[in-house]
């Protein structure tokens, strides 16, 4: 036998046409690469650039309605995966390619336990005895790093965290063995801690089995920590591909340099012009607490002995990871959750225990923005009826509600001609625009935004940060910032406080936060930040 | 509502649906006209086949007209079927969006009641109230009613369970609108598209409850239904097909319509599915 080929990717004018009638035809236009072993080649672009798509068409997986494959070949090794029949595809995904995705919990079937589902890929693919299948799953577990790995097999999807699962699935990704790996945004949902280990896991294990690795992202943070080579996609097509030490450094094309500029950077300088203004808090919570009890008796505590000042026209980050309580201390201020102890006043007027009638006015003048874009419009409503109804139900006159709607939707950046129309037919991006202008038409002081920005693309992140802060200017909002991210709040946030396990465990002016961080944690959160290790 | 139309005559099952429906409903409105004589008098021989003289579809074993039957019992079928579902739906939309929206005991004690209904088999009870009550109009449409409802309050409930969690619906509670808007205007219109095809199924079941009771004898002794044309042909079956055929195609047919008609609704009412309109 020869050795085999240091090449395990080879993709040549790859195109994928988008059936139908669409102003665009092609998804993938022409698109080539090669991918080498020990390699990662990271291809950037935003939702929408084709580059999923690319991923799909690799390994034969094209959606059968909509698009379909319409030229160019790809060898998967020495193998041509668009000439193969399905029975042959279906035996070469997995063996000579894995794929891990974005949403770990959705990729997982969630009535089996993992160490099953590890169990099928070895008894569809090998004839390995069970014994044999179990010292596998073991060893592949250990390999992800997953603490106590002859256990972790009998844990179901829901049991383990993002982090957890999203090893899960890189454990059967790499079960067989594959020379190449492909991961579609497989940290994108994920905090910026969980993050930075994964992408420390997916180099290592490249290292160690000399795979090349085929990384879709829209984070060219990311991109700086993890590429070796660069592919830029806009629109279906390449606008610029190279080495990414090189492309990073200088990039030629001017979508490049937007992608690049995008990238929040962490803002550790002190600002020019101390506030002049007298501070007068607008809102204080006091010593607040919260336990949720789980099922057979568990107890978690969300909240433990939380305080926590906003000023009148001030914006507080709260950064933290997933389960650190920070949303629901969120919730709380909202009043869509009850503390189980502690205070919270809002201009003066004590909240906690009160129904919503008692409270009047005050409580609409505290609006959220979620963090979902999907799932915060109701499908059913024309964009116009979702920001007027509130305004309406408060007892402002219908024809001055929508009078209010078309104004707003222009001042988050949208025609008001999209007031006719359906969420479905917003992007993510703009969904949020339209969910911030629902809460402006409560005409609020105080916004809660819920990681209102984490699960847009970069370049669409920094465009609504942009919004967030012409819109603080203009009406003169305080803002409670929820993030994982201490980049993004560190543009945009007055003072920052960090929060781990329901407790604050540092709290200050932000460019202090990020500039000198007296909490290990909080600089482990820095540390974490992706572009920013040495490579 | 133009629209709404356009949208709906996409779906081909949907159109053809539509168009033995407006069949049947016409047959059911110009029984009158078309039959002016009782379906229950006796107009000619016995057992005459179809296409015989005045017999388009033959005679029963009396000399009554089975097309006048067929027409009159269009009638009454649809109504049966469109008002039972139409009770039924309200107990069971009303109920199952309480339990669902409120949730807590409100929601165990509701469930409760409706797992009462459930465990009984419901034709049976059907006909234990129909037996009871004696026979007619009101007692069938009743009956059908009590018996339907369960399923759709869990599917409601379900929905709405789900639906509650959603950000919309919180964002609509943070800006301070009344429970009662929360569930009509914003959780509803949500749940609606399987309680609408469920609904439309319904008024097929109920149709065939309603053969199925009068099959038994226990339809309305005034009213010439389907049901009870099957039913009195059962014993002459082999001598006289026509008897039992034509009604029977006419409960497949009819049903069938209700189907379709529901799926193709389903499809026009969901915006996900609408056509992206220009510039997005």
């Amino acid at each position: 036998m020869t050795a085999p080929s240091s090449r395990v990717a080879r993709v040549r004018d790859l195109s994928v046409e988008i059936t139908g009638q669409t102003p665009r035809r092609l998804a993938v236009d022409c698109v080539s690469f090669d991918v080498e072993a020990g390699e990662t080649v990271c291809v950037v672009g935003e939702s929408g650039s084709g580059k999923s798509m690319i991923a799909h068409a690799m390994i034969g997986l094209l959606p059968s309605h909509g698009v379909q494959h319409c030229g160019g070949q790809v060898f998967l090794g020495e193998t041509e995966v668009t000439a193969l029949p399905e029975e042959a595809l279906r035996r070469l995904r997995g063996s000579a390619v894995g794929m891990i995705f974005q949403e770990p919990m959705t990729a997982l079937n969630p009535v089996m336990t993992v160490g099953q589902q590890l169990d099928e890929v070895f008894r569809a693919h090998t004839s390995l005895s069970a014994a044999q299948r179990r010292a596998k799953a073991t060893e592949l577990f250990a390999d992800v790093q997953i603490q106590d790995p002859a256990r972790a097999g009998s844990a179901y999807p829901f049991q383990l965290s993002g982090g957890q699962r999203q090893r899960v699935m890189i454990a059967m990704a790499l079960a067989l063995e594959p020379r190449l790996l492909i991961a579609d945004e497989p940290t994108t949902a994920l905090d910026v801690t969980t993050q930075a280990q994964i992408l420390a896991l997916i180099r290592q294990l490249q290292r160690r089995r000399g795979i090349g690795v085929l990384f879709i992202t829209h984070d060219f943070g990311v991109v700086a920590d993890i590429a070796d080579k660069v592919l830029v996609m806009q629109r279906g097509r390449c606008v610029e591909a190279g080495s990414a030490a090189s492309l990073l450094d200088s990039p030629s094309h001017p979508y490049t340099q937007k992608l690049i500029a995008a990238v929040p950077v962490l803002r550790s300088s002190a600002p020019d012009q101390p506030p002049t203004a007298q501070p007068s808090p607008l809102l204080q919570v006091n010593r607040l607490s919260k336990r949720f009890q789980g099922r057979g008796g568990r107890v978690t505590t969300a909240l433990d002995d939380v305080s926590l000042r906003i000023d009148a026209g001030e914006t507080v980050g709260l950064v933290g990871e997933s389960g650190s309580g920070k949303s629901t201390l969120g919730k709380m201020i909202v009043g869509l959750l009850q503390p189980d102890s502690g205070a919270i006043s809002y201009d003066g007027l004590s909240m906690v225990g009160l129904s919503r009638k008692q409270l009047g006015a005050a409580r609409q003048q505290i609006q959220m923005v979620f963090q979902d874009p999907y799932a915060s419009l109701n499908p059913r409503h024309r964009v116009g009826d979702i920001i007027a109804a509130g305004p309406m139900g408060v007892g402002v006159e219908r024809a001055a509600a929508y009078a209010r709607a078309e104004t707003l939707v222009q001042t988050v950046g949208l025609p008001a001609s999209c007031l006719g129309r359906f969420p479905h037919q917003f992007s993510g991006g703009q969904r949020q625009r339209l969910s911030i202008a629902r809460a402006l038409a409560m005409q609020p002081r105080l916004l809660v935004a819920d990681e209102a920005v984490s699960a847009l693309d970069v370049s669409v992140q920094a465009q609504v940060l942009t919004l967030l802060r012409q819109i603080r200017q203009e009406f003169g909002l305080s803002m409670l910032f929820i993030t994982h991210d201490l980049r993004v709040a560190s543009t945009l946030c007055d003072r920052i406080v960090v929060m781990r396990s329901g407790r604050i465990v540092e709290q200050g002016p932000a460019w202090s936060i990020c500039g000198s961080p007296q909490e290990a944690y909080t600089r482990e959160l820095i540390a974490a930040i992706p572009g920013r290790a040495p490579r | 509502m133009k629209r709404f139309f356009a949208l709906f005559v996409r779906s081909k099952g949907g159109v053809i649906g539509l168009v033995i429906l407006l069949v049947v409903i016409s047959l059911a409105a110009g029984a009158r006209w078309l039959f002016p004589i009782s379906p229950w008098e006796i107009t000619g021989a016995p057992f005459e086949p179809p296409l015989s003289d005045n017999f388009p579809l033959g005679s029963d074993m009396l000399g009554r007209n089975i097309a006048a039957g067929i027409a009159y019992g269009a009638y009454v079928s649809l109504l049966i079927g469109l008002v039972s579902t139409a009770v039924a739906l309200a107990i069971g939309i009303t109920l199952g969006a309480i339990a669902g929206y409120v949730g807590g005991w409100v929601d165990q004690v509701l469930m409760g009641f409706v797992e009462f209904f459930q465990t009984i088999p419901s034709f049976v009870l059907a006909i234990v109230l129909v037996a009871i009550f004696n026979p007619s109009m009101v007692t069938i449409v009743g009956a059908i009613a009590v018996v339907s409802w369960p399923p759709i309050a869990r599917l409601v409930r379900a929905e709405f369970m789900s639906v509650r969690s959603r950000e919309y619906v919180q964002a609509a509670w943070l800006s301070g609108r009344s429970h009662a808007a929360i569930i009509v205007k914003e959780i509803l219109p949500n749940t609606m598209s399987p309680v609408i095809v469920a609904g439309s199924m319904m008024v097929a079941t109920a149709i065939l409850l309603e053969s199925a009771l009068s099959f038994l004898g226990l339809g309305d002794p005034n009213l010439m239904s389907w049901g009870y044309i099957i039913g009195a042909s059962r014993t002459v079956m082999r001598q006289a097909w026509w008897m039992s055929v034509f009604p029977g195609l006419a409960i497949v047919l009819t049903v069938l319509a209700i189907n379709l008609v529901g799926e193709a609704l389903n499809d026009a009412l969901n915006p996900h599915l609408r056509p992206v309109e220009e510039g997005s």
